[in-house]
Protein backbone atom coordinates (compact mmCIF):
# COMPACT_ATOMS: atom_id res chain seq x y z
CA UNK A 1 0.00 0.00 0.00
CA UNK A 2 1.34 3.65 -0.96
CA UNK A 3 -0.14 5.30 2.23
CA UNK A 4 1.89 5.13 4.98
CA UNK A 5 -0.35 3.67 8.21
CA UNK A 6 -2.57 6.12 10.25
CA UNK A 7 -5.59 5.94 11.65
CA UNK A 8 -8.82 7.17 10.15
CA UNK A 9 -11.37 9.15 11.79
CA UNK A 10 -14.97 10.02 9.55
CA UNK A 11 -16.48 13.45 11.31
CA UNK A 12 -20.01 13.71 10.44
CA UNK A 13 -20.63 17.39 12.72
CA UNK A 14 -17.69 20.10 12.83
CA UNK A 15 -17.92 19.11 16.53
CA UNK A 16 -17.08 15.91 16.25
CA UNK A 17 -13.69 16.88 13.94
CA UNK A 18 -12.75 19.98 16.57
CA UNK A 19 -13.01 17.42 19.28
CA UNK A 20 -10.16 15.24 17.39
CA UNK A 21 -8.00 17.87 16.58
CA UNK A 22 -8.48 19.28 20.71
CA UNK A 23 -7.45 15.98 21.76
CA UNK A 24 -4.69 14.85 19.25
CA UNK A 25 -3.63 17.76 17.60
CA UNK A 26 -0.46 18.04 15.15
CA UNK A 27 -0.38 14.38 15.08
CA UNK A 28 -3.42 14.42 13.07
CA UNK A 29 -3.92 15.57 9.09
CA UNK A 30 -7.54 16.89 8.17
CA UNK A 31 -8.42 15.74 4.85
CA UNK A 32 -11.01 17.80 2.52
CA UNK A 33 -11.07 16.69 -0.74
CA UNK A 34 -7.39 14.83 -0.35
CA UNK A 35 -6.05 16.32 -3.76
CA UNK A 36 -2.99 17.39 -2.33
CA UNK A 37 -2.65 15.51 1.01
CA UNK A 38 -3.46 12.26 -0.85
CA UNK A 39 -0.75 12.48 -3.50
CA UNK A 40 1.70 13.56 -0.34
CA UNK A 41 0.41 10.40 1.59
CA UNK A 42 0.93 8.04 -1.28
CA UNK A 43 4.45 9.85 -1.82
CA UNK A 44 4.97 8.88 2.36
CA UNK A 45 5.76 13.31 2.17
CA UNK A 46 3.62 13.19 5.31
CA UNK A 47 3.09 10.58 7.58
CA UNK A 48 0.65 11.39 10.55
CA UNK A 49 -1.05 9.55 13.74
CA UNK A 50 -4.69 10.02 12.45
CA UNK A 51 -5.86 11.24 9.31
CA UNK A 52 -9.22 13.24 9.95
CA UNK A 53 -11.82 12.97 7.10
CA UNK A 54 -14.02 15.70 7.10
CA UNK A 55 -15.13 15.56 3.59
CA UNK A 56 -18.77 13.94 4.82
CA UNK A 57 -20.17 16.96 6.95
CA UNK A 58 -22.92 18.35 5.73
CA UNK A 59 -22.58 21.32 7.41
CA UNK A 60 -19.79 22.43 6.30
CA UNK A 61 -20.88 22.38 2.94
CA UNK A 62 -22.61 26.13 1.67
CA UNK A 63 -21.97 28.92 -0.16
CA UNK A 64 -23.67 31.95 1.52
CA UNK A 65 -23.58 35.18 1.09
CA UNK A 66 -23.38 37.58 4.06
CA UNK A 67 -21.95 41.50 4.97
CA UNK A 68 -20.47 41.79 1.45
CA UNK A 69 -18.64 38.07 1.89
CA UNK A 70 -19.04 35.13 -0.13
CA UNK A 71 -18.43 32.74 2.31
CA UNK A 72 -17.44 28.84 1.59
CA UNK A 73 -17.70 26.49 3.58
CA UNK A 74 -14.58 23.92 3.86
CA UNK A 75 -16.70 21.22 2.61
CA UNK A 76 -17.29 23.11 -1.31
CA UNK A 77 -15.63 21.43 -4.18
CA UNK A 78 -13.70 23.59 -6.56
CA UNK A 79 -16.63 22.29 -8.67
CA UNK A 80 -19.32 23.39 -6.88
CA UNK A 81 -17.94 26.96 -6.89
CA UNK A 82 -17.63 26.94 -10.66
CA UNK A 83 -20.83 26.08 -11.01
CA UNK A 84 -22.33 28.51 -8.68
CA UNK A 85 -23.64 31.06 -11.01
CA UNK A 86 -23.27 33.89 -7.71
CA UNK A 87 -19.42 32.75 -7.79
CA UNK A 88 -18.89 34.23 -11.55
CA UNK A 89 -21.49 37.14 -11.28
CA UNK A 90 -20.19 38.01 -7.08
CA UNK A 91 -16.15 37.13 -7.47
CA UNK A 92 -15.49 37.20 -10.63
CA UNK A 93 -11.53 37.11 -10.08
CA UNK A 94 -12.04 33.63 -8.20
CA UNK A 95 -14.57 32.94 -11.19
CA UNK A 96 -11.54 33.60 -13.57
CA UNK A 97 -8.74 31.38 -11.37
CA UNK A 98 -11.14 28.14 -10.73
CA UNK A 99 -10.48 26.86 -14.25
CA UNK A 100 -6.59 26.95 -14.14
CA UNK A 101 -7.46 24.79 -10.69
CA UNK A 102 -5.87 21.45 -11.08
CA UNK A 103 -8.02 19.78 -13.74
CA UNK A 104 -11.90 18.87 -13.42
CA UNK A 105 -11.36 15.51 -12.46
CA UNK A 106 -9.41 16.88 -9.32
CA UNK A 107 -12.00 19.53 -8.98
CA UNK A 108 -14.65 17.48 -8.54
CA UNK A 109 -13.01 16.47 -4.92
CA UNK A 110 -10.47 19.15 -4.25
CA UNK A 111 -11.64 22.16 -1.74
CA UNK A 112 -11.76 25.74 -2.12
CA UNK A 113 -10.43 26.17 1.69
CA UNK A 114 -8.56 22.45 1.18
CA UNK A 115 -6.54 25.00 -1.96
CA UNK A 116 -5.91 27.58 0.97
CA UNK A 117 -5.21 25.59 3.97
CA UNK A 118 -2.31 23.85 2.04
CA UNK A 119 -0.70 26.96 1.00
CA UNK A 120 1.21 25.99 -2.15
CA UNK A 121 3.04 29.86 -2.91
CA UNK A 122 1.88 28.49 -6.46
CA UNK A 123 -2.10 27.75 -6.05
CA UNK A 124 -4.53 30.01 -7.64
CA UNK A 125 -7.07 30.16 -4.68
CA UNK A 126 -4.83 31.35 -2.18
CA UNK A 127 -4.08 34.09 -4.39
CA UNK A 128 -7.66 35.12 -5.23
CA UNK A 129 -8.27 35.43 -1.83
CA UNK A 130 -4.94 37.39 -0.65
CA UNK A 131 -5.69 39.68 -3.79
CA UNK A 132 -9.21 40.39 -2.64
CA UNK A 133 -8.39 40.58 1.30
CA UNK A 134 -10.70 38.41 2.36
CA UNK A 135 -10.43 35.72 5.69
CA UNK A 136 -10.30 32.68 6.93
CA UNK A 137 -12.58 31.62 9.87
CA UNK A 138 -11.15 28.74 11.95
CA UNK A 139 -12.99 26.85 15.25
CA UNK A 140 -11.70 24.90 18.03
CA UNK A 141 -13.13 24.07 21.97
CA UNK A 142 -12.49 27.53 22.87
CA UNK A 143 -14.62 29.12 20.16
CA UNK A 144 -14.14 30.41 16.39
CA UNK A 145 -11.79 33.27 15.66
CA UNK A 146 -11.61 35.24 11.87
CA UNK A 147 -8.16 35.33 9.83
CA UNK A 148 -7.20 37.96 7.52
CA UNK A 149 -6.06 36.39 4.52
CA UNK A 150 -2.25 38.04 4.71
CA UNK A 151 -1.83 36.61 8.49
CA UNK A 152 -3.26 33.36 7.41
CA UNK A 153 -0.42 32.03 5.08
CA UNK A 154 3.09 32.87 6.54
CA UNK A 155 5.80 30.84 4.57
CA UNK A 156 5.80 27.69 2.49
CA UNK A 157 2.85 25.68 3.15
CA UNK A 158 2.68 26.82 6.28
CA UNK A 159 -0.76 28.88 7.54
CA UNK A 160 -1.49 30.26 10.82
CA UNK A 161 -4.01 27.62 12.10
CA UNK A 162 -2.72 26.45 15.73
CA UNK A 163 -2.77 22.34 15.73
CA UNK A 164 -6.19 22.11 17.58
CA UNK A 165 -8.09 24.52 15.43
CA UNK A 166 -10.27 23.12 12.08
CA UNK A 167 -10.79 25.91 8.64
CA UNK A 168 -14.09 25.97 8.86
CA UNK A 169 -14.88 28.68 5.91
CA UNK A 170 -13.77 31.08 3.73
CA UNK A 171 -14.52 34.65 2.92
CA UNK A 172 -14.19 36.32 -0.26
CA UNK A 173 -14.72 40.18 -0.59
CA UNK A 174 -18.06 40.37 -3.12
CA UNK A 175 -16.91 42.95 -6.29
CA UNK A 176 -17.86 46.30 -6.18
CA UNK A 177 -19.41 47.97 -9.56
CA UNK A 178 -16.35 49.92 -10.14
CA UNK A 179 -13.95 47.37 -9.49
CA UNK A 180 -12.53 44.82 -12.45
CA UNK A 181 -10.82 41.75 -12.40
CA UNK A 182 -8.25 39.99 -14.26
CA UNK A 183 -6.28 36.45 -13.60
CA UNK A 184 -3.71 34.38 -15.99
CA UNK A 185 -0.76 32.15 -15.42
CA UNK A 186 1.72 29.95 -16.90
CA UNK A 187 2.09 26.61 -16.13
CA UNK A 188 4.22 23.62 -18.94
CA UNK A 189 0.01 22.16 -19.06
CA UNK A 190 -2.88 24.01 -18.30
CA UNK A 191 -3.91 22.87 -14.69
CA UNK A 192 -0.44 22.26 -13.75
CA UNK A 193 1.39 24.04 -11.34
CA UNK A 194 1.69 27.97 -12.12
CA UNK A 195 4.97 29.04 -13.14
CA UNK A 196 4.02 32.40 -12.42
CA UNK A 197 0.14 33.65 -11.62
CA UNK A 198 -0.71 37.05 -11.97
CA UNK A 199 -4.50 38.49 -10.13
CA UNK A 200 -5.03 42.22 -10.46
CA UNK A 201 -7.88 44.30 -9.49
CA UNK A 202 -8.73 47.67 -10.25
CA UNK A 203 -10.92 50.28 -9.12
CA UNK A 204 -10.27 53.39 -10.98
CA UNK A 205 -8.51 54.87 -8.20
CA UNK A 206 -5.90 52.02 -7.49
CA UNK A 207 -4.36 49.14 -9.12
CA UNK A 208 -3.49 46.36 -7.38
CA UNK A 209 -1.60 42.88 -8.24
CA UNK A 210 -1.24 39.60 -6.81
CA UNK A 211 1.73 37.35 -7.40
CA UNK A 212 1.76 33.67 -6.86
CA UNK A 213 4.66 31.46 -7.84
CA UNK A 214 7.30 33.71 -7.26
CA UNK A 215 7.57 34.51 -3.36
CA UNK A 216 6.81 31.47 -0.74
CA UNK A 217 3.62 33.06 0.08
CA UNK A 218 1.28 35.42 -2.67
CA UNK A 219 2.63 38.96 -2.77
CA UNK A 220 0.11 41.40 -3.00
CA UNK A 221 0.93 44.95 -4.07
CA UNK A 222 -1.31 48.20 -4.51
CA UNK A 223 -0.22 51.44 -6.17
CA UNK A 224 -2.14 54.29 -6.62
CA UNK A 225 -3.84 54.33 -10.27
CA UNK A 226 -0.99 53.50 -12.55
CA UNK A 227 -1.04 55.12 -15.86
CA UNK A 228 0.46 53.88 -18.69
CA UNK A 229 4.37 55.04 -18.68
CA UNK A 230 4.55 53.84 -14.40
CA UNK A 231 3.27 50.52 -15.36
CA UNK A 232 6.57 49.20 -16.60
CA UNK A 233 8.69 50.66 -13.24
CA UNK A 234 6.16 49.35 -11.09
CA UNK A 235 6.27 45.66 -12.20
CA UNK A 236 10.18 45.76 -12.25
CA UNK A 237 10.19 46.96 -8.83
CA UNK A 238 7.87 44.53 -7.80
CA UNK A 239 9.39 41.93 -9.43
CA UNK A 240 13.00 42.26 -7.63
CA UNK A 241 11.02 42.39 -4.43
CA UNK A 242 10.33 39.37 -5.16
CA UNK A 243 13.36 37.84 -6.64
CA UNK A 244 11.91 34.41 -7.64
CA UNK A 245 14.21 31.35 -7.74
CA UNK A 246 15.20 28.55 -10.08
CA UNK A 247 13.77 24.69 -10.44
CA UNK A 248 13.47 22.94 -13.15
CA UNK A 249 10.25 24.67 -14.63
CA UNK A 250 11.85 28.21 -15.10
CA UNK A 251 14.72 30.02 -13.81
CA UNK A 252 14.30 33.31 -11.51
CA UNK A 253 14.50 35.48 -13.93
CA UNK A 254 12.26 34.09 -16.51
CA UNK A 255 9.57 34.71 -13.52
CA UNK A 256 10.38 37.99 -13.04
CA UNK A 257 10.01 38.52 -16.72
CA UNK A 258 6.33 37.37 -16.71
CA UNK A 259 5.51 39.19 -13.73
CA UNK A 260 6.64 42.49 -16.14
CA UNK A 261 5.13 41.25 -19.40
CA UNK A 262 1.56 39.59 -17.91
CA UNK A 263 1.16 42.20 -14.94
CA UNK A 264 1.90 45.02 -17.69
CA UNK A 265 -1.08 43.05 -20.27
CA UNK A 266 -3.74 42.25 -17.87
CA UNK A 267 -3.31 45.74 -15.95
CA UNK A 268 -3.69 47.71 -19.41
CA UNK A 269 -6.85 45.92 -20.69
CA UNK A 270 -8.67 45.97 -17.10
CA UNK A 271 -8.06 49.78 -16.99
CA UNK A 272 -8.80 50.17 -20.14
CA UNK A 273 -11.88 48.41 -20.12
CA UNK A 274 -12.99 50.74 -17.17
CA UNK A 275 -11.93 53.77 -19.21
CA UNK B 1 -18.19 9.33 13.75
CA UNK B 2 -16.40 6.21 12.26
CA UNK B 3 -13.01 5.34 13.39
CA UNK B 4 -10.84 3.17 11.21
CA UNK B 5 -7.80 1.97 13.06
CA UNK B 6 -4.40 1.09 11.21
CA UNK B 7 -3.94 -2.37 10.04
CA UNK B 8 -8.12 -3.33 10.34
CA UNK B 9 -9.53 -4.74 7.77
CA UNK B 10 -12.89 -3.02 7.11
CA UNK B 11 -15.81 -4.01 5.20
CA UNK B 12 -16.79 -2.07 2.44
CA UNK B 13 -20.11 -2.11 0.21
CA UNK B 14 -20.94 0.01 -2.72
CA UNK B 15 -22.66 -0.68 -6.11
CA UNK B 16 -20.04 -1.37 -8.69
CA UNK B 17 -21.16 -0.77 -12.47
CA UNK B 18 -24.63 -1.25 -10.93
CA UNK B 19 -24.05 -4.05 -8.54
CA UNK B 20 -23.35 -4.05 -5.36
CA UNK B 21 -19.89 -5.19 -4.25
CA UNK B 22 -18.87 -6.16 -0.63
CA UNK B 23 -14.67 -6.15 0.02
CA UNK B 24 -12.64 -5.41 2.77
CA UNK B 25 -9.61 -2.95 3.19
CA UNK B 26 -7.36 -1.62 5.53
CA UNK B 27 -8.19 2.43 5.60
CA UNK B 28 -5.01 3.32 3.65
CA UNK B 29 -5.55 1.36 0.72
CA UNK B 30 -6.38 3.25 -2.46
CA UNK B 31 -9.62 3.02 -4.51
CA UNK B 32 -7.34 2.03 -7.26
CA UNK B 33 -5.67 -0.82 -5.25
CA UNK B 34 -9.00 -1.85 -4.22
CA UNK B 35 -10.49 -2.19 -7.13
CA UNK B 36 -7.69 -4.13 -8.98
CA UNK B 37 -6.59 -6.44 -6.44
CA UNK B 38 -9.72 -6.71 -3.94
CA UNK B 39 -12.61 -6.62 -6.37
CA UNK B 40 -10.44 -7.32 -9.19
CA UNK B 41 -11.92 -5.46 -11.64
CA UNK B 42 -8.37 -4.78 -13.28
CA UNK B 43 -9.85 -2.49 -16.18
CA UNK B 44 -9.06 0.37 -13.77
CA UNK B 45 -5.29 1.56 -14.88
CA UNK B 46 -2.90 3.38 -12.55
CA UNK B 47 0.11 5.48 -13.94
CA UNK B 48 1.33 8.19 -11.61
CA UNK B 49 -0.50 7.16 -7.95
CA UNK B 50 -0.63 11.01 -7.22
CA UNK B 51 -3.43 12.71 -9.62
CA UNK B 52 -1.67 14.26 -12.72
CA UNK B 53 -1.43 11.15 -15.58
CA UNK B 54 -5.45 10.38 -15.65
CA UNK B 55 -5.36 6.65 -16.36
CA UNK B 56 -7.16 6.19 -13.30
CA UNK B 57 -10.51 7.91 -13.85
CA UNK B 58 -13.48 6.88 -12.35
CA UNK B 59 -16.93 8.03 -12.11
CA UNK B 60 -18.29 8.30 -8.49
CA UNK B 61 -21.83 9.32 -8.13
CA UNK B 62 -21.11 10.37 -11.35
CA UNK B 63 -18.30 12.42 -11.47
CA UNK B 64 -14.96 11.52 -13.30
CA UNK B 65 -12.43 11.45 -10.35
CA UNK B 66 -9.03 10.52 -9.75
CA UNK B 67 -9.32 6.77 -7.85
CA UNK B 68 -5.74 6.88 -6.63
CA UNK B 69 -6.74 10.19 -4.85
CA UNK B 70 -9.36 8.22 -2.88
CA UNK B 71 -9.36 5.79 -0.27
CA UNK B 72 -11.21 2.30 -0.63
CA UNK B 73 -13.13 3.39 2.75
CA UNK B 74 -14.56 6.46 1.31
CA UNK B 75 -16.72 5.16 -1.56
CA UNK B 76 -19.20 3.36 1.27
CA UNK B 77 -22.61 3.52 -0.23
CA UNK B 78 -21.33 5.55 -3.70
CA UNK B 79 -22.39 4.64 -7.01
CA UNK B 80 -18.88 3.59 -9.02
CA UNK B 81 -18.63 3.13 -12.55
CA UNK B 82 -15.82 1.67 -13.83
CA UNK B 83 -14.62 0.74 -17.85
CA UNK B 84 -16.11 -2.55 -17.48
CA UNK B 85 -19.22 -0.87 -16.90
CA UNK B 86 -19.24 0.88 -20.86
CA UNK B 87 -19.69 -2.05 -22.85
CA UNK B 88 -23.13 -3.35 -24.03
CA UNK B 89 -24.36 -7.14 -21.73
CA UNK B 90 -23.35 -8.73 -24.79
CA UNK B 91 -19.73 -7.87 -24.72
CA UNK B 92 -20.24 -4.84 -27.95
CA UNK B 93 -19.10 -2.08 -27.64
CA UNK B 94 -20.67 1.12 -26.55
CA UNK B 95 -20.77 4.17 -29.12
CA UNK B 96 -17.23 6.14 -27.48
CA UNK B 97 -15.55 2.75 -27.89
CA UNK B 98 -16.40 1.90 -30.80
CA UNK B 99 -15.30 5.68 -32.20
CA UNK B 100 -12.00 5.08 -30.53
CA UNK B 101 -12.52 1.71 -32.15
CA UNK B 102 -12.98 3.32 -35.80
CA UNK B 103 -10.38 6.31 -35.38
CA UNK B 104 -7.42 4.12 -33.93
CA UNK B 105 -7.56 6.30 -30.84
CA UNK B 106 -6.16 3.58 -28.75
CA UNK B 107 -2.66 2.40 -29.32
CA UNK B 108 -0.86 0.94 -26.34
CA UNK B 109 -4.39 1.42 -24.57
CA UNK B 110 -2.96 2.29 -20.94
CA UNK B 111 -4.59 5.55 -20.46
CA UNK B 112 -7.28 4.43 -22.51
CA UNK B 113 -9.76 3.29 -19.53
CA UNK B 114 -9.34 6.35 -17.44
CA UNK B 115 -9.87 8.93 -20.95
CA UNK B 116 -12.81 6.98 -21.66
CA UNK B 117 -14.62 7.36 -18.48
CA UNK B 118 -14.06 11.39 -18.56
CA UNK B 119 -15.77 11.20 -21.84
CA UNK B 120 -18.56 9.03 -20.86
CA UNK B 121 -18.88 11.60 -18.03
CA UNK B 122 -19.46 14.42 -20.89
CA UNK B 123 -21.44 11.87 -23.07
CA UNK B 124 -24.05 11.24 -20.23
CA UNK B 125 -24.84 14.82 -20.40
CA UNK B 126 -26.61 14.57 -23.27
CA UNK B 127 -25.50 17.15 -25.13
CA UNK B 128 -23.20 18.50 -27.41
CA UNK B 129 -19.27 19.70 -26.87
CA UNK B 130 -17.21 22.36 -28.66
CA UNK B 131 -13.64 21.01 -29.55
CA UNK B 132 -12.40 23.28 -27.00
CA UNK B 133 -14.63 21.65 -24.35
CA UNK B 134 -13.57 17.97 -24.74
CA UNK B 135 -9.95 19.62 -24.71
CA UNK B 136 -10.25 21.01 -21.58
CA UNK B 137 -11.43 18.12 -19.96
CA UNK B 138 -9.10 15.66 -21.52
CA UNK B 139 -6.32 18.14 -19.98
CA UNK B 140 -6.62 16.20 -17.52
CA UNK B 141 -5.30 12.85 -19.23
CA UNK B 142 -1.76 12.37 -20.55
CA UNK B 143 -1.40 10.06 -22.97
CA UNK B 144 2.35 9.17 -24.02
CA UNK B 145 2.15 7.48 -27.49
CA UNK B 146 0.56 10.86 -28.37
CA UNK B 147 -2.27 9.29 -30.17
CA UNK B 148 -4.27 12.91 -29.11
CA UNK B 149 -5.72 13.97 -32.44
CA UNK B 150 -6.74 10.23 -32.84
CA UNK B 151 -8.92 10.47 -29.21
CA UNK B 152 -10.27 14.10 -29.88
CA UNK B 153 -11.37 13.09 -33.26
CA UNK B 154 -13.51 10.05 -31.60
CA UNK B 155 -14.76 12.67 -29.20
CA UNK B 156 -15.61 14.97 -31.74
CA UNK B 157 -17.34 11.75 -33.64
CA UNK B 158 -19.67 10.81 -30.23
CA UNK B 159 -20.72 14.23 -29.18
CA UNK B 160 -18.74 17.06 -30.88
CA UNK B 161 -20.05 20.09 -32.23
CA UNK B 162 -19.53 21.22 -35.83
CA UNK B 163 -16.54 23.50 -34.75
CA UNK B 164 -13.64 21.21 -35.60
CA UNK B 165 -10.05 23.23 -35.39
CA UNK B 166 -7.33 21.93 -36.78
CA UNK B 167 -3.30 21.02 -35.27
CA UNK B 168 -2.00 23.36 -37.89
Amino acid sequence: MKPPPFDYHRAQTQDEAVNILMEHGSDVRVMAGGQSLMAMLNMRLTQPKILLDISGIPELNYQTESSNYLSFGAGVTQAQALNNARVVNEVPLLGQALPYVGHMQTRNRGTICGSICHADPSSEIPLVLATLGGEIVVRSETGQRVIPIQDFQIGLMTSARRPDELVVSARFPVARPEQRFSFTEIARRHGDFAIVAIASCCDGKTTRIGVGGVADTPAVREWPRLESDQIDDALNELAWDLGGYDDIHASARYRRELIRKLGRDQIERIQNDQD
Amino acid sequence: MTKIDRGVRYPVSFRLNGELVHGYAENRLLLSDFLRHEVGATGTHVGCEHGICGACTILVNGLPVRSCLMLAVQVEDCDVQTIEGLAFADGSFNELQSAFNQRFAAQCGYCTPGILMTLQHLKNQNRDFSEEEIRDALGGHICRCTGYREIIDAAMDVMGADSRQTDD
